[in-house]
């Protein structure tokens, strides 16, 4: 992902981000051009020499007229470069406004405070469609249409190097477009403020070769696997006690839907909104200690007696 | 004086006057002039100082409550710098950023940035339109009241911990009560519509006096630029202000009363409705504070440059341009909301067009110095500054008016680097800048050069060294309103840049301070014309008289008090020239002269009314009424509202002294 994650002038990576990435790269040497040039002037116009006043005029006032020539050129050369920018800047929202060709996959995103619900939906057998969140995976070189909407207050949703961004707006569904052109994992974040945890309202998209992205999906599909060990059949006791009010396991009685699916939980690479990675210490501290993690999540601090946490730590790895 | 007769309406016959009794032309001596004195001072002590409507005093009365403000967004802005100078701090919590980026958007926009420009031109517009007052002196006391008030309403619940927390946009549905229950967005909603009211009146007032007070001769091709600015920008709150007003009245009838304006989940309502009629309201606004404050440019760096401004019409009539075009760029707020492709070209277009009003005025002030002979005062170095800085915000705002590269600029440090070039660069530099040229005329006192270089150089530097960087940490991805991030996202070195530099942009504006503060008592005493300055608050003495003009002045030019050295103007006949020290007398009570709006020929004798504590009872019980509100104290509220009832009769109340006879056209001879 690189040192910046959420950049877009280094590198876009597909079709979606790619010519305003080069519209950007235009307007920066336009821009700069503008500013060298006028603080050249400026400079100029402050330090030139000028001649000396007659003997006895120092007290003598110009006329008020001149420098007409001034306001004509100067205008009419900004005018035209930006009539150019305008231009240029029409021809790149045309060719990013819609995709090339029909998306063959959409997927819908509902934001939530301050976490990503993702659906995979088929049309043709609703059987196959499954649900996730904050890791969205699409397969690489086709355009995915995403559809979003919001649960609650407005968020944006952007994943920079893959295209611009959306707001996500209660009580109306917007529509946005990706494309990667390489396999590889992009960054994604809530642009618009929406309250206490704004600040970490993270994803990523997984951008795999077809194939993989196939296997990936039918891994989805699938329900929680069995349970084996008995320090996990007593975390999953635990889990329906504790945590189905909110989340849900397929296949499982857990089926809570104010929090994130958590049905492959093991397989995923981030928790908490893109906040920490998914180790099994790090999912234990997210749970014991969500409030000092991020303030003000709906996620309360649990507190655990040391075999509960073992229990849920194991029933939690087995999501796999 | 065998000056032809004055025809004052247009399409009288010729040799009509159409005043109460006729205009008597002359010079004032030293006993008229304390007669003047005793007619238009306001009482000492606290009397006064409640019902006073002398528009100096309430000018500076708006210039300090605004830096007061400017102080307090200042500090809650370098508390947010210390939270975002490391990732990962722990200085603030979510709620408290929030508060503090809300509080501070709230208190720059709303309670610096325009009443700042305000106090300038409450202050200077009778003074350089040769008027003796405001049009509507109690109103102009009555808006800088309930500016006062509601700031302090605004204020009122942050010290609880309960300030505004959605962000000055305040966008629903996250300001609604579901997901903000608490007291902070009543206060915001309230608040703003009480500040709206302020702001209404006062544009009003702004309006009718430049129609109807100017100096005899001080046609529409004469005012200074401050004027045009202000004038367009007044024009544009009268149509801007009543959308948030209606918002944000909306948004509270939505919280307390239980209607269902922006109820999303009621289904029906569009969040995005709100959106609307907040940028409605609030690009136009970005406007309304800068087109003054370059107004303030224009007039005053000519000073500097020994020379009248390159281009007064093209620059007066862009200021105007600017304010129109405003009306149509409201959506570049909002291209990512899904509006439809063809609907943001035409937006977008607006956007980049807009700009080049502004390039004409940048090319009038390159023009203006390099065809002068530069003065490296302290106000020139604020205004060259500023014309570079505006470069910069402007250039950026091309950038961003470029609808698919904003969908990548949008809610990052681009935009907030953006803001704060346009904002700082474009309102505080020539604030600063006009504070250094005009003080003398205020105080009777010079500012210290010395203080107010290093100033300007702290200033420059560490807005540039704090500024820039945001750019970059935009480019790098950095969405705004964030209250911590990460340390491997890349933003680490731009934000502990931003955050040093932000620091030493205050401590420019500290050493500002002191200057003001030393200079009040210690600066050299200034006279009339310090800076050897053409317009004509400059020929009445530092600080001005409270009738400010003697007689009231004869305009011939744009530069009364140039005339005499001025190339051509120098060649016209001493009758075609401006005449201050020998015009037209009023003295008979408080008058003031009326002139038509266009030609600036006198038309009537107006009666002014004497100094009341009718504004500031009104403006007080108005804001306990909108306090009641927030508490929701109904039965209070309907008190007070019967209290304003009250202040409005005693204000209005007829007075003899005030009967404006209707003047009958008479023939003269």
């Amino acid at each position: 992902m690189g040192v910046a994650p959420l950049q877009y002038l280094v590198h876009a990576a597909g079709p979606a981000a790619a010519p305003t990435y080069r519209l950007g790269w235009a307007l920066i040497a336009l821009v700069t051009a503008v500013m060298v040039i006028i603080a050249v002037l400026l400079v100029v116009a402050i330090a030139r020499r000028r001649s000396p006043l007659p003997t006895g005029e120092a007290h003598k006032l110009p006329a008020d007229k001149g420098g007409t020539n001034w306001l004509v050129i100067g205008t009419g050369v900004s005018s035209l470069a930006l009539f150019a920018a305008l231009v240029y800047a029409m021809v790149t929202l045309d060719s990013v406004a819609a995709p090339p060709r029909e998306p063959p996959l959409t997927i819908l995103v509902t934001s939530y405070d301050w976490w990503w619900k993702i659906d995979y939906p088929d049309p043709q057998d609703p059987s196959r469609a499954f649900v996730t969140a904050n890791e969205i995976h699409i397969p690489v070189g086709v355009p995915v249409r995403v559809e979003l909407k919001s649960a609650d207050v407005i968020h944006t949703f952007w994943v920079p190097q893959l295209a611009g961004k959306t707001e996500m707006i209660p009580g109306q569904t917007n529509v946005q477009w990706i494309e990667a052109d390489t396999p590889g994992v992009y960054r994604g974040q809530c642009s618009q403020f929406c309250g206490a945890q704004h600040a970490h309202m993270a994803f990523e998209v997984v951008a795999q070769p077809q194939a993989q992205f196939d296997a990936w999906a039918d891994a989805q599909r699938r329900g929680a696997p069995a349970i084996t060990t008995p320090d996990a059949r007593a975390g999953a006791h635990l889990f329906a006690e504790r945590c189905a009010g909110c989340h849900s396991v397929r296949g499982t009685p857990a089926a809570g839907m104010q929090a994130p699916d958590l049905t492959h939980l093991a397989s995923r690479r981030l928790i908490a909104a893109g906040q920490l990675t998914n180790t099994p210490e790090h999912r234990l501290d997210w749970i014991e200690h969500a409030q000092r993690i991020k303030p003000d999540s709906l996620m309360p601090s649990m507190t655990l007696s040391v075999a509960d946490a073992a229990a849920l730590s194991a029933y939690l790895s087995t999501l796999q | 004086m065998s000056e032809p007769p004055i025809s004052a309406m247009p399409g009288d016959p010729p040799g009509t006057v159409r005043l109460a009794r006729p205009l008597q032309r002359g010079t004032l001596d030293e006993a008229g002039k304390a007669r003047l004195t005793e007619i238009w001072e306001t009482r000492p002590g606290w009397r006064g100082w409640l019902s006073t409507v002398d528009h100096k005093t309430i000018g500076l009365r708006y210039l300090v409550t605004a830096f007061v403000f400017l102080l307090m967004g200042g500090i809650e802005a370098l508390i947010m710098r210390v939270q975002l100078a490391r990732p990962n701090a722990h200085v603030l919590t979510p709620e408290q950023y929030d508060q503090l980026f809300t509080m501070h958007g709230v208190t720059m926009i709303f309670l610096y940035a325009l009443p700042v420009l305000s106090g300038f031109s409450n202050y200077l517009w009778p003074l350089v339109l040769g008027g003796r007052d405001m049009a509507f002196p109690r109103l102009n006391a009555f808006s800088y009241w309930v500016f006062l008030f509601a700031g302090i309403f605004l204020y009122a619940s942050f010290p609880l911990g309960q300030g505004a927390d959605a962000g000055w946009f305040n966008y629903v549905p996250l300001s609604s009560l579901t997901y903000d229950p608490g007291p902070n967005i009543d206060v915001y909603a309230l608040g703003m519509v009480l500040l709206g009211i302020s702001t209404t009146v006062g544009a009003a007032n702004f309006v009718v006096t430049l129609l109807r007070m100017r100096a005899p001769g001080m046609s529409i091709d004469r005012i200074p630029v401050l004027v045009w600015g202000t004038l367009t920008i007044s024009v544009g709150n009268l149509f801007a202000v009543p959308s948030v007003s209606l918002a944000f009245l909306m948004l509270w009838l939505d919280r307390r009363i239980g209607t269902h304006f922006f109820d999303v989940m009621g289904g029906g309502a569009r969040a995005l409705l709100w959106q609307h009629l907040f940028w409605v309201f609030a690009h136009p606004w970005v406007y309304v504070v800068v087109l003054p404050a370059m107004g303030i440019v224009s007039d005053a760096l000519p000073v500097f440059c020994r020379r009248p401004l390159v281009g007064y019409g093209p620059v007066a009539i862009s200021t105007v341009a600017t304010m129109v075009i405003g009306f149509v760029v409201w959506i570049h707020h909002m291209f990512a909301t899904g509006i439809a492709p063809l609907a943001l070209a035409f937006f977008g277009s607006a956007s980049m067009i807009i700009s080049i009003p502004s390039a004409v005025a940048t090319f009038a002030w390159i023009a203006t110095i390099w065809l002068g002979r530069p003065v490296f005062k302290t106000p020139f170095l604020f205004f060259a500054g500023f014309v570079l800085l505006f470069v910069i915000g402007g250039v950026s705002g091309v950038m961003t008016a470029a609808v698919p590269l904003d969908w990548q600029l949008t809610d990052t440090y681009f935009i907030v680097a953006h803001l704060h070039y346009v904002l700082i660069g474009i309102n505080v530099f020539p604030v600063v800048g006009g504070t250094y040229f005009w003080f003398p005329k205020f105080t009777g006192r010079m500012m210290s050069e010395r203080l107010g270089r290093i100033a300007f150089w702290l200033m420059f530097v560490g807005f540039n060294l704090g500024f820039f960087p945001m750019h970059i940490a935009g480019l790098l991805g950095m969405p705004r309103r964030i209250y911590t991030y990460a340390p491997d996202m890349g933003w680490n070195t731009v934000n502990m840049l931003t955050s040093i530099g932000s620091f030493v942009f205050a401590l420019g504006i500290l050493v500002f301070l002191v200057d003001i503060l030393y200079s009040l008592k210690r600066g050299p005493v200034a006279g009339p014309n310090p800076w050897d300055a053409p317009s004509l608050e400059w020929s009445v003495p530092s600080p001005p008289p409270p009738y400010n003009f003697a007689v009231v002045p004869i305009v011939a030019s744009r530069h009364p008090l140039w005339e005499a050295r001025m190339q051509e103007e120098a060649e016209k006949p001493v009758r075609a020239r401006s005449h201050l020290d020998e015009g037209y007398l009023l003295g008979q009570g408080r008058e003031a002269l009326g002139t038509t709006a266009v030609g600036g020929k006198p038309h009537i004798i107006l009666k002014m009314p004497e100094d009341s504590y009718a504004p500031f009872m009104l403006g007080l019980f108005a804001a306990l009424c909108f306090a009641a509100l927030a508490m929701r104290w109904w039965g209070a509220a309907a008190a007070l509202i019967f209290a304003c009832g009250v202040s409005i009769a005693v204000w209005l109340w007829p007075e003899r002294a005030l009967i404006q006879r209707e003047p009958a056209p008479v023939q003269e001879r």
